[in-house]
């Protein structure tokens, strides 16, 4: 306080002073954004306007770049497989999202209590999201080979299905696999957020008799709201890119079964070496992304990342 | 926020009537721990399969009840998987890693720093662009990146991989930062200001100490991500001696495939050392990962 009274002769009245100060300290910390805002701008930047600019071309990866009109975009649209590939992207994004969000909120809401198995609990519960993707898809395409994995070791014939080699199960694999690698992380985030939901919320309510399933439902849930939409954007924008877990467990197969937008736009590039229709895939990847976050962010209510995201 | 931070996840001061309401609901909290055990099952499960296999010759593992604890631990599949240069591997995940986080923590908190302390047309547009980063699936980008890699003539080079993972993790880092660095009384910088000190001295002398737990859950959460990378280190390198951890897990398992063992001796010896640090530095990865996400 005794600062800005010293400070406020100097540059005459309280809203002067203000307007000075920021244009003052705005022009000399300016460039300090500026390495930021190269390397985000080479690497971030240019690219997602290269995808567009490299839709209209023909390029096999090493040669030399020929523009070529809207052919890879009519290519990619009437290529018979892309609305399968749609759906799968959709199947799998809709269906993680499913599977952890229950789970999440409800391992949450069971991590928040004070006891110390749970804490014990906590820790183990975490390792998952330590391991990279390669690792998880190759411990559980081991895991579950029909052959050679648990189930033909233990002879139970249930879990020695070729989970892998068939289209309905490949699909369940992956979803199980990434709600095993993903669920401790949201989790995570739901334990911290039933944590700062104030106690006299629940002390008032165990006043008038209210029982845990009746708090969790009318307290925990509602106050969670803006978690659930910070935890959903980051479960949905993510499953658009589950490339290494599936690429690593099935390649997209048993025949494109699980074969995601993301996977396909690495096939189409990188194996057939046709990179102006995997541009052409990728700009719909970037669709997409963007669509379902502003989407999101509206059924937030509006800003709910940066509300999220903002300290107390 | 800041309390979230720097109190370790286990020991919040209201244990007391927590404990009380649970009591009162004994019957509840049977069902809530037996399904708390339940996913410690489903968690622990493949972890500790991958460990046990990984001690078994790939004889005693066909023999043997793939869960049984091995009759002759054996230590023969750490052996190759260490001998097909899995030590190369790491050093070139640990310079990715760290030639990643450093850059990105120095450039982001200068961003961030910048975005709160001024407030001009620049710093407002730098600003959005950076939310706006946030919504698009950067990876989707990756064949221009490919592109300017190669007329970088980066391709096939450690480098390859730094530069785009620091670009990837600028958004985020930079929101992180900038909420935390809003949080920094105003007073306080007003003071160095009258103070005479320049705005550099100023982030470093005030902001950076004030606001060293967003650096860590910048640092752990971009950090990991680098870490356990596959995309980008699969198509911008192409030589063995470029391979980073994940991939080279990724190759040894084409080349192994058969020998359960032995690729899962590989899984086991690419996750020890982060596990090694989840070990040591729990409290701070725990709280650090979620601080910048719960509210």
């Amino acid at each position: 306080m005794s600062t800005l009274a010293r400070s406020a002769p100097r540059a005459g009245t309280p809203e002067k002073r203000r307007g000075s100060r920021r244009t003052g300290s705005a022009g000399s910390v300016a460039w300090m954004a500026i390495p930021a805002l190269v390397v985000f701008t080479a690497f971030g930047l240019i690219p997602l306007f290269g995808v567009l600019g490299l839709s209209f071309t023909q390029w096999d990866g090493i040669g030399a770049i020929h523009p070529d009109g809207l052919n890879s975009w009519r290519a990619v649209l009437s290529d018979p497989g892309l609305p399968h590939t749609l759906f799968v992207t959709f199947l799998v994004m809709v269906l993680s999202w499913a599977v952890q969000t229950p789970a999440s909120i409800l391992i949450g809401v069971f991590l928040a209590g004070q006891e110390r198995y749970r804490a014990f609990l906590a820790i183990m519960f975490f390792i998952p999201v330590l391991l990279s993707s390669a690792a998880i898809a190759i411990t559980f395409k081991a895991l579950l080979d029909p052959n050679f994995g648990l189930g033909a070791g233990l002879h139970i014939d249930f879990l020695s299905q070729d989970w892998l080699g068939v289209d309905k199960l490949a699909l369940g694999v992956i979803i199980f696999v990434v709600s095993w690698q993903f669920i401790p992380f949201h989790s995570l985030i739901y334990q911290g957020a039933v944590r700062q939901i104030p106690k006299s919320m629940y002390e008032s309510s165990e006043i008038e008799g209210a029982g845990r399933i009746r708090q969790f439902w009318s307290i925990t849930l509602p106050q969670l709201k803006y978690t659930i939409v910070t935890s959903s954007t980051l479960m949905v924008v993510g499953s658009l890119t589950f490339f290494d877990l599936i690429f690593v467990m099935t390649a997209g197969g048993p025949g494109d079964a699980t074969r995601v937008l993301a996977l396909d736009m690495y096939s189409t590039g990188f194996q057939a070496n046709l990179m102006g229709p995997a541009s052409a895939i990728a700009m719909i990847l970037v669709l997409v992304g963007l669509a379902l976050a502003l989407l999101l962010r509206r059924v937030g209510g509006g800003g709910s990342t940066d509300s999220q995201l903002e300290g107390a | 926020m800041a309390d979230t931070l720097t109190t370790p996840v286990e020991h919040r001061p209201e244990v007391r009537p927590k404990k009380r309401r649970n009591q009162r609901r004994h019957g509840r909290n049977w069902l809530a721990g037996f399904g708390g055990w339940i996913w410690l099952f489903i968690v622990v499960l493949p972890i500790y399969w991958i460990v046990v296999t990984s001690l078994k010759t790939q004889a005693n593992y066909y023999a043997t009840n793939p869960l049984a604890l091995p009759t002759s631990p054996t230590l023969s599949n750490y052996q190759l998987v260490i001998k097909s240069d899995f030590a190369g591997y790491f050093i070139n995940s640990v310079i990715v890693t760290v030639g990643t986080i450093v850059p990105t923590l120095l450039i982001s908190f200068m961003a961030a720093f910048a975005i709160v302390r001024g407030s001009s047309l620049f710093l407002r547009s730098v600003n959005w662009l950076f939310l706006m980063g946030l919504a698009i699936p950067l990876q989707a980008t990756i064949i221009p990146v490919y592109l300017i890699i190669i007329k970088l003539k980066l391709y096939d080079s450690l480098l390859a991989i730094i530069l785009p993972s620091i670009a990837f993790a600028i958004p985020l880092s930079v929101l992180v930062l900038s909420n935390f660095i809003r949080d920094v009384p105003k007073e306080l910088f007003e003071s160095m200001r009258v103070d005479g000190a320049s705005e550099w001295t100023t982030m470093i002398r005030l902001a950076l100490p004030l606001t060293r737990p967003a650096l860590v859950t910048v640092a752990v959460y971009n950090g990991l991500g680098v870490w356990n990378g596959f995309l980008l280190p699969l198509i911008l390198t192409q030589s063995p001696s470029k391979r980073t951890l994940p991939l080279a897990l990724w190759t040894f398992q084409g080349q192994y495939g058969v020998n359960v063992p032995a690729v899962l001796a590989s899984v086991v010896l690419t996750t020890l050392p982060i596990l090694v640090l989840y070990a040591i530095g729990r409290r701070q990865l725990l709280s650090g990962l979620t601080a910048g996400f719960s509210k």
